[in-house]
């Protein structure tokens, strides 16, 4: 579970987050919804500890990250795994060593143990023939699968994904995120996804958190989405007639 | 108060670059193909500016010693001069500025716009180490390479001399045995090591803190050779004042 408390943010002058507080449970996929600008990715980042926030705290198992140890955040980042918006697979090596990297890089284990943890998760993923290609000879949702393996490779206790579905076709982007929400069931953790797809949002949004200009204007469920009368989440999640139409259905029956 | 940041920001790089260490066993391959993506193919370039323009040296000294009772022996000892204090050390340096060190930002530069640079420090990777590091390391070995510059820089003019008719072999390896001052060699290579230093560190800077896409990697790869080449010139003028004077 991660909690975090009244965190703000501000770049020149200008502020990004504005005192957003919320709860991320664990087996469960949570995700942070808002338009282009709305300071999502930095959210993210600060979860993540890569931006410093001006004010608030973030708490891992109620560990506050700020006041953790070197050793203690050490641990903490093994616990995480982080998919991003544009895979960050490494150019130079091959799908597989790209898996095996955070294990060779955090452990002690053998090669051979590596390469066995590694090609679970690449089965896992249903990545199939890839492991020798270089991250440039595989497709989009490929590289997005090699991406969610390498997250997973270490048995993360947090996995957090920017954008997962991002540039990939509706059915694949479909298929990412069943696989996300799987994983999440399958390894009991806690899963932070920042999107703006209104389809990742019915699918796999069992915690949905809505940040408009920097502030957190709603937060709830998938099914509170239907009903809820908040005009800043609902001019967002219904952008387009055909998610007009699906809520009144859904509020006809 | 932009530049003035920016030297503390270089500074503190520098310090965490010898922070956390990467695991040996994953360095040593960093470095293996660091020293042959910057040293070995670098030698190809070095050997042949550095034959022609040997040669080019020696030909221009001929041409200018005008005076019949000045001794051939001169244009070999011009050359060895000219290529041991400035030419290999110094100018093979700014070459190598503009060859490894846009190729350093760039590659650096696209990891950052990739977002490979952010996925290193979600893992916890201490990412100055493991990207620099393996660099200062693979640089460690130019002195090598500037080695084989004065080599061929004085092959070059012995070639362009002998060859151009302008005087005889002997001659010429008289001027290059003539007066040979051995803390001249130790000083170039004083100036190497520095220069190797910054090879390595400045154009990572420049890769490290970039921002932007695409378009922005090429400007600072530009940006990059400019300030090391700065480096280079000033810190060039300085071991020369401290060492020579």
């Amino acid at each position: 579970m991660i909690k975090v408390k009244n965190i703000s943010k501000t770049f020149d002058d200008t502020p990004v987050l504005e005192g957003i507080s919320t709860i991320f449970d664990k087996g469960k996929t949570n995700l942070i919804i808002g338009q282009s600008g709305s300071g999502k990715t930095v959210f993210l980042k600060c979860l993540l500890g890569l931006i410093k926030t001006d004010k608030g705290h973030i708490e891992f198992e109620n560990k506050v990250f700020d006041s953790m140890s070197a050793k203690e955040r050490s641990i903490l980042r093994q616990e995480i795994g982080m998919v991003f918006q544009g895979s960050a697979l490494f150019d130079s090596m091959t799908v597989e060593q790209n898996i095996m990297f955070p294990m060779q890089m955090l452990t002690n284990s053998e090669e051979n143990e590596v390469r066995d943890r590694a090609n679970q998760v690449i089965k896992r993923v249903n990545l199939v023939n890839a492991n020798e290609k270089f991250p440039d000879e595989i497709s989009g949702g490929m590289k997005k699968r090699v991406a969610i393996a390498r997250a997973i490779v270490m048995n993360p206790k947090y996995l957090f994904c920017d954008e997962p579905n991002s540039g990939l076709d509706p059915k694949t982007a479909i298929l990412i995120d069943n696989l996300i929400q799987e994983i999440t069931k399958e390894y009991d953790i806690t899963t932070v996804i920042n999107t703006h797809d209104m389809n990742s949002v019915m699918e796999i949004g069992e915690k949905i958190v809505f940040l408009k200009n920097g502030v957190k204007a709603w937060e709830g469920t998938k099914k509170d989405i239907f009903n809820t009368d908040n005009a800043a989440v609902s001019s967002f999640v219904y952008s387009s007639d055909l998610f007009k139409k699906v809520r009144e259905m859904y509020l006809k029956n | 108060m932009k530049f003035l940041a920016n030297i503390g920001k270089y500074f503190l790089m520098l310090q965490s670059v010898f922070g956390k260490f990467t695991k040996w066993k994953i360095l040593k391959q960093l470095i293996l193909k660091d020293i042959d993506v910057l040293i070995i193919g670098s030698l190809g370039i070095v050997s042949f500016i550095s034959f022609f323009v040997g040669g080019v040296v020696a030909i221009q000294t001929a041409l200018n010693l005008e005076n019949p009772l000045l001794p051939k022996n001169l244009i070999g000892f011009a050359t060895r001069q000219s290529v041991i204090l400035e030419f290999a050390p110094t100018f093979i340096s700014i070459i190598m500025a503009g060859k490894v060190g846009s190729y350093i930002t760039s590659s650096i530069g696209t990891m950052r716009v990739t977002e490979q640079i952010d996925a290193l420090e979600v893992m916890g990777i201490n990412t100055f180490n493991y990207l620099i590091f393996p660099k200062i390391i693979a640089l460690s070995l130019y002195p090598l390479v500037i080695c084989t510059s004065m080599f061929l820089g004085i092959f070059g003019g012995y070639i362009g001399c002998v060859y151009g008719g302008f005087s005889s072999s002997g001659e010429f390896i008289e001027g290059i045995q003539m007066d040979l001052i051995p803390f001249h060699v130790t000083y170039a290579f004083i100036k190497t090591a520095f220069f190797s230093f910054i090879l390595a560190t400045v154009p990572s800077f420049h890769g490290y803190f970039m921002t932007g896409g695409a378009l922005e990697v090429g400007k600072a790869s530009t940006i990059s050779f400019v300030w090391t080449s700065v480096v280079i010139i000033l810190l060039n003028y300085l071991i020369t004042q401290l060492l020579l004077t």
